[in-house]
């Protein structure tokens, strides 16, 4: 437990808030001192309005003086990655299309963290549009990893991880495509959660790949992000792919469920490409379990080779659908240069997007097009079939799976930005569980020789977000990574 | 089956809508022909037997009532609008 305010979790601070020693005034002008202060270095933000959080803080600590407070997240200071619509603020998804565009309503996981009293705090960089796995890929800037600053902190989310890593924000939210919530908590030494598809309405989140995206949190520890699910989740009319699914307090149900497990390891995920520190840590965690009284079940996956090519059809696909709608004419960037409407979409789009998105809206374009579509996308479409299977069959005979997140530490800006197959590969372990629609968190699990975080992955069952989150908190009580901060 | 080499990028940058510079168009054909040849290992997979999965837990048929519900107030809806008049966004002539 840290002593610093921006350092302690949503939980350890609702106490002090609910006992008075502390307002929301207080603890929000720590959070914004912590951001000005390392901000420059780390580049986690796009953008922030101190006013505006204070009023935020100040009608927290007005609630709370009339008996109103809302429950653990009011008063708190969450971040929101730059794709989730805040109704007046920014909402750039980190693009030049968007540089100037400014949200006229509030997405349902704003509108609902709003209800809980949370205060909306900067919109945090990441890969444009989502699509990378480094956040180099913004328009604007490369967010650092706060551990070592030479590095990425991973992506899409790089500033979201990086910010809660940080104290730049006690909580905060990303989204998670194929691996943008939990790959950039590994690097950052931070939890994150990507739920199940359908579990957390994807309404105002700018839409990626629309089978695959789900909006998660990071947080300093398993209760904080269970606290903060519980908050966000839930079936929304407004989502039409939204389940309507009973949401449990997953905070209570933390302590209802203790193990032990049944957990499969799965043979295909420790094979080549995995960094030797990685696999070692990931043992020394399974390792744990089974002293635990867990049982400790080797399984097959078998089809984990072909994910990341069919990830690469299918995203691609959607979203080369998905971004369709931008094309200069009712918001977003237009340019000044077109000799007619139509030359408004060739020109505004390719002054707008960066050179990650539009390959990938080539690519999609291609394996949609006339011609193609039966070899690359029903061929994708049935190879996910194959890949959820498996997952399923493996859940006949155990209650989660442990992975690896990321094939290895956070990597220089530079190595992997010039070539965009071996940028790709590193969403190896996260990718399978998007295209099965899975819950997944990655949680600390251990440091490099040279300080680099490293993150375990834990795969949940459809729905079963609670179980999932009981497995990564009984790690989680016996091993303290959370508390070697980064050095700023 | 289509090879990499397939790949016409000025035809997909035509449906695309995005002008590519000239350079773009070699170095985007260059970067996609090495990620259509990873995924070329998918015509490996024996999917006879198989049905497409659009989306992991399917959902049919969600419908709302169809009852009228406040929307965004059009000074909202244009807030972004590069250009605007009388409650209409300007765009150039589209038809002659």
């Amino acid at each position: 437990m840290s002593s610093e305010l921006f350092y302690k979790t949503a939980a350890e601070l609702a106490t002090l808030l609910e006992a008075k020693t502390l307002s929301s005034v207080e603890l929000t002008q720590a959070v914004v001192a912590r951001t000005k202060a390392v901000d420059p270095k780390v580049k986690a933000f796009n953008s922030f309005d101190e006013e505006n959080a204070l009023a935020q803080a100040r009608a927290s600590d007005n609630r709370r003086a009339r008996g109103l407070a809302q429950g653990p997240l009011d008063g708190i200071p969450v971040g929101f990655k730059d794709v989730i619509s805040v109704e007046g603020q920014p909402l750039t998804a980190s693009s030049k299309m968007l540089a100037h565009f400014v949200s006229p309503y509030d997405a349902t996981v704003t509108r609902k963290l709003k209800n809980a009293g949370a205060v909306c705090w900067g919109r945090l960089n990441l890969d444009e549009f989502a699509m990378g796995s480094s956040t180099e890929n913004s328009a604007f800037h490369t967010t650092r990893n706060p551990y070592d600053l030479e590095r990425v902190p991973g992506g899409s989310s790089g500033g979201s991880a990086a910010a809660v890593a940080a104290g730049e924000a006690i909580v905060s939210l990303g989204s998670d495509t194929g691996g943008s919530i939990r790959q950039p908590a590994a690097l950052c030494n931070v939890v994150g959660l990507k739920p199940t598809y359908g579990l957390v309405s994807r309404f105002g989140l700018i839409a990626f790949a629309s089978s695959l995206d789900q909006i998660g949190p990071f947080a300093r520890s398993v209760q904080d992000a269970a606290i903060v699910l519980s908050a966000i989740a839930g079936h929304d009319p407004q989502d039409s792919t939204s389940f309507a699914a009973p949401i449990p307090d997953y905070r209570a149900e933390l302590a209802r469920r203790k193990g032990p497990w049944k957990l499969g390891i799965p043979k295909e995920y420790f094979g080549e490409g995995l960094d030797p520190e990685v696999a070692a840590s990931v043992q020394r965690a399974i390792e744990f379990y089974r002293l635990q009284g867990c049982e400790i079940k080797e399984v097959s996956l078998p089809h984990t080779e072909y994910g990341v090519g069919v990830y690469y059809i299918i995203a691609t696909a959607e979203c080369s659908s998905n971004l369709a709608r931008y094309d200069g004419i009712r918001y977003g960037h237009r340019s000044s240069d077109a000799k007619d409407a139509i030359d408004i979409y060739f020109k505004s789009r390719a002054e707008g997007f960066g050179a990650e998105v539009k390959r990938r809206i080539i690519l999609g374009t291609y394996v949609l097009s006339s011609g193609y579509y039966d070899a690359f996308y029903l061929r994708a479409q049935k190879v996910r079939t194959l890949i959820r299977q498996d997952f399923l069959n493996a859940y006949k005979e155990v209650d989660a799976i442990l992975t690896p997140t990321s094939p290895t530490p956070a990597f220089k800006r530079g190595e992997k930005a010039a070539n965009p197959l071996a940028m790709y590969l590193s969403d190896v372990y996260t990718i399978g569980v998007n295209l099965a629609g899975l819950p997944g968190v990655s949680i600390p699990c251990g440091f490099s020789q040279s300080g680099l975080p490293i993150g375990l992955q834990i795969i949940g069952q459809p729905f079963q977000e609670a179980e999932m989150l009981a497995i990564a908190q009984a790690y989680e009580q016996a091993h303290d990574w959370a508390s070697r901060k980064p050095t700023l | 089956m289509s090879s990499p080499t397939d790949l016409n990028i000025d035809h997909v940058a035509n449906l695309a809508r995005i002008a590519l510079t000239s350079e773009e168009k070699t170095k985007f054909a260059e970067q996609l022909g090495d990620v259509l040849g990873y995924i070329e290992q998918l015509k490996k997979v024996d999917v006879s037997q198989v049905e497409p999965t659009a989306h992991a837990f399917p959902l049919y048929n969600v419908w709302s009532d169809d009852v009228p519900r406040p929307a965004l107030p059009v000074e909202l809806a244009l807030k972004n609008a590069p250009v605007q008049r009388d409650n209409m966004i300007v765009v150039p002539k589209v038809v002659e």
